[in-house]
């Protein structure tokens, strides 16, 4: 089976006054139908414009090269036309502000059927029927009353439910969906989650999440990338990257989490310093500057993407709890 | 759940704050009131940080608010270092301000954009005439060190050169100027990366030891407030569900909805995913609130009792109590 998905040394870098900063480093991802994947990492750690690039949503100041395969084309050379065209039926995205994604003047009911009626050519009446299935589908109570509705009518959590009812409207192979819960309660995000999980072995949907939270992660997924200052760092199927984690930063990582077992008054571990100047090429390894189990090789030699066995892989000199 | 009450009062300590049957109504359109927080009591004992749980809607913001009285509750007492606030002249209530500080969930539009961040530090400590320029100065410095920022590095920098994580060590910075006795948090962390919350959380902890603060920390993940808090009160539409240390409310739960929201928190262990059975819909309008207990529309144990009657705050173990007609294990 050919993946729906595929990367192949992609990078994308902006043109700033302070010089060429780069966003993605030359990353290799392979995704198949139905499979999830987690993108996770800080702000900063260019998570929002690997998932961006991939469907074709750069600003102009960016550059991207390398290839992305969608369904064996590829799409990296396709005009903003034929990028739009698999928008909604190719691929579709859920964005983390639910409010400034939604349209603020027009009614929810308008804003689902816009693309079954636009991308499927439903008449008004099917488009209508699809939009109150899709509605209940997300669970939306009274869904008749609903269509009549405004975004500012509705709470955070409704409004991600239409937004994931609009994305996947026109049953999209793969879908985006990019800190989808971040601005969501906790009660809410659990919900959300499992309804994305559903929907997509309903759908047999690819997915991307992409999140700052290991957590929302561990249960939602099947393989996770880590990402630090543009590069992947640690690349793993779900379960096994967190059996058998290799990466210093993924750890690090996992541990700041705040945790219901963690004793009261304890001190949380924290990754110290900051993230590298994105415009800056220093020689070693990114996280060299923060990382626990530093040494001279780690600073002067960037490490390069080592194949750990069982589909893992990480950029690290000295993995945790040894190499091959 | 959502009950009243005042068993959990504890008028033997060495109280800071004393909130009761605490009232804030919104009028809606013709006629109608939202009755945001309705008849809540809670007290402060000197030195604690007590965490405000619930969800979006539930009160918890509008209650932190009614306290420093912004805006003034509709009715209810709020007792201050042995103050009423709730009947004082505006004159007077400024007075007590340099005591009462807030840090809130946007650290960037806390700040303003146009002054340089010894602006921001310097303007509480001028108005309150702290000293001359050059006291003020140290102070600042003082302020910022303990903040874990670099005076010489940050003082003339504006809040959109930093990272939201830098801005909130500001906030703090800035909230501690007056030397207070309580700071509300106002979701201190909520819009910040998970490595960033770490530092903030333990920021505010070494802060609270320091400068022997008592805090009000109001957040809706329960597992950041179980890392700071001394004592959790879980809030439903207005009215509150369950009060206790956090041991007893996470590892001794009682009230349907405190089980519903540890439930939810997301567990970094594909191991352990989330189970099935989650909490469903949203928290009902509290323009039009459910009779008897409020969490009974979405209450797994709900009986008839629960629509009839409003469950009263009640001992369950020591110093834990639960609004509840049927407590989880009884």
């Amino acid at each position: 089976m050919s993946p729906v998905l595929k990367l192949t040394d992609l990078s994308v870098s902006f043109a700033t006054p302070r010089g060429n900063l780069r966003a993605v480093r030359e990353v290799n991802i392979e995704l198949n139908a139905g499979e999830s994947l987690g993108v996770v990492g800080e702000s900063g750690s260019g998570k929002t414009v690997l998932s961006r690039a991939t469907m074709g949503l750069l600003p102009r100041t960016a550059t991207r090269t390398g290839t992305v395969e969608f369904q064996g084309d590829d799409i990296s050379g396709y005009d903003a036309k034929q990028v739009r065209d698999l928008w909604g039926t190719g691929m579709a995205m859920i964005f983390q502000d639910p409010m400034t994604a939604l349209n603020p003047v027009r009614r929810i009911g308008d804003q689902l059927t816009e693309s079954l009626i636009v991308r499927q050519g439903m008449d008004k009446k099917a488009a209508r029927e699809k939009a109150l299935a899709l509605l209940q589908r997300v669970r939306i109570p009274d869904p008749q009353a609903m269509m009549r509705k405004f975004p500012y009518q509705l709470s955070g959590g409704m409004r991600q439910r239409i937004m994931i009812a609009i994305a996947v409207s026109c049953n999209p192979t793969m879908l985006f969906a990019d800190e989808p819960t971040t601005a969501l309660d906790v009660t809410v995000q659990a919900q959300v989650l499992e309804l994305l999980s559903e929907l997509r072995k309903e759908f047999n949907m690819a997915m991307i999440l992409v999140t700052h939270d290991l957590g929302v992660v561990a249960g939602h997924t099947d393989k996770i990338a880590v990402m630090y200052a543009g590069d992947v760092v640690e690349y793993a199927p779900t379960r096994e990257l967190f059996a058998n984690m290799k990466m210093p930063y993924t750890e690090a990582l996992l541990k700041s989490i705040p945790r219901l077992e963690t004793p009261t008054g304890t001190r949380l571990p924290v990754i110290e310093g900051r993230l590298p100047d994105p415009t800056k090429d220093e020689p070693g390894c990114p996280f060299a500057n923060r990382c626990p189990y530093v040494t001279d090789k780690c600073r002067a030699e960037k490490p390069p993407l080592t194949d750990g066995g069982n589909g893992h892989y990480y950029r690290c000199w000295f993995p945790i709890g040894g190499g091959q | 759940m959502a009950g009243t009450g005042k068993a959990h009062m504890r008028p033997e300590g060495d109280r800071v704050l004393v909130v009761e049957d605490l009232v804030v109504e919104f009028k809606v359109g013709k006629g109608n009131v939202v009755k945001a927080v309705s008849g809540i009591s809670f007290d402060l004992v000197r030195g604690e940080t007590l965490a405000i749980v619930g969800e979006s809607g539930c009160g918890k913001s509008t209650l932190g608010k009614a306290v420093l009285q912004l805006p003034k509750p509709t009715s209810g007492s709020v007792n201050f270092l042995s103050k009423e606030l709730t009947t004082m002249g505006k004159e007077e209530l400024r007075d007590m301000r340099p005591a009462m500080q807030m840090i809130f969930q946007d650290p960037i539009s806390s700040l303003d954009p146009r002054l340089p961040v010894s602006e921001v530090l310097a303007e509480p400590l001028r108005v309150w005439n702290r000293g001359n320029q050059v006291e003020i100065d140290a102070k600042i410095d003082e302020l910022l060190l303990a903040a874990n920022l670099d005076p010489a590095v940050v003082r003339d920098r504006r809040s959109y050169e930093f990272s939201g994580g830098q801005c909130q060590r500001i906030s703090i910075a800035r909230a501690l100027a007056l030397d207070p006795t309580m700071i509300i948090c106002d979701e201190p962390v909520s819009a910040l990366d998970v490595s960033v919350q770490a530092q903030i959380l333990n920021l505010l902890q070494d802060m609270k030891d320091r400068y022997g603060l008592t805090l009000i920390f109001i957040s809706h993940d329960l597992a950041v407030v179980k890392a700071v808090s001394t004592r959790v009160m879980v809030m439903y539409l207005g009215k509150v569900c369950e009060i206790g240390t956090p041991d007893e409310i996470y590892q001794n739960t009682k009230h349907h909805y405190t089980k519903a929201l540890v439930g939810s928190v997301p567990i970094p262990d594909p191991t352990r995913a989330l189970s099935g059975n989650l909490i469903q819909g949203e928290p009902p309008s509290p323009a039009n609130p459910p009779s008897g207990c409020r969490f009974r529309t979405r209450c797994p144990m709900a009986t008839e009792q629960c629509a009839q009657e409003e469950p009263q705050l009640r001992e369950v173990s020591l110093g834990h109590y639960v609004a509840c007609h049927h407590p989880i294990g009884e």
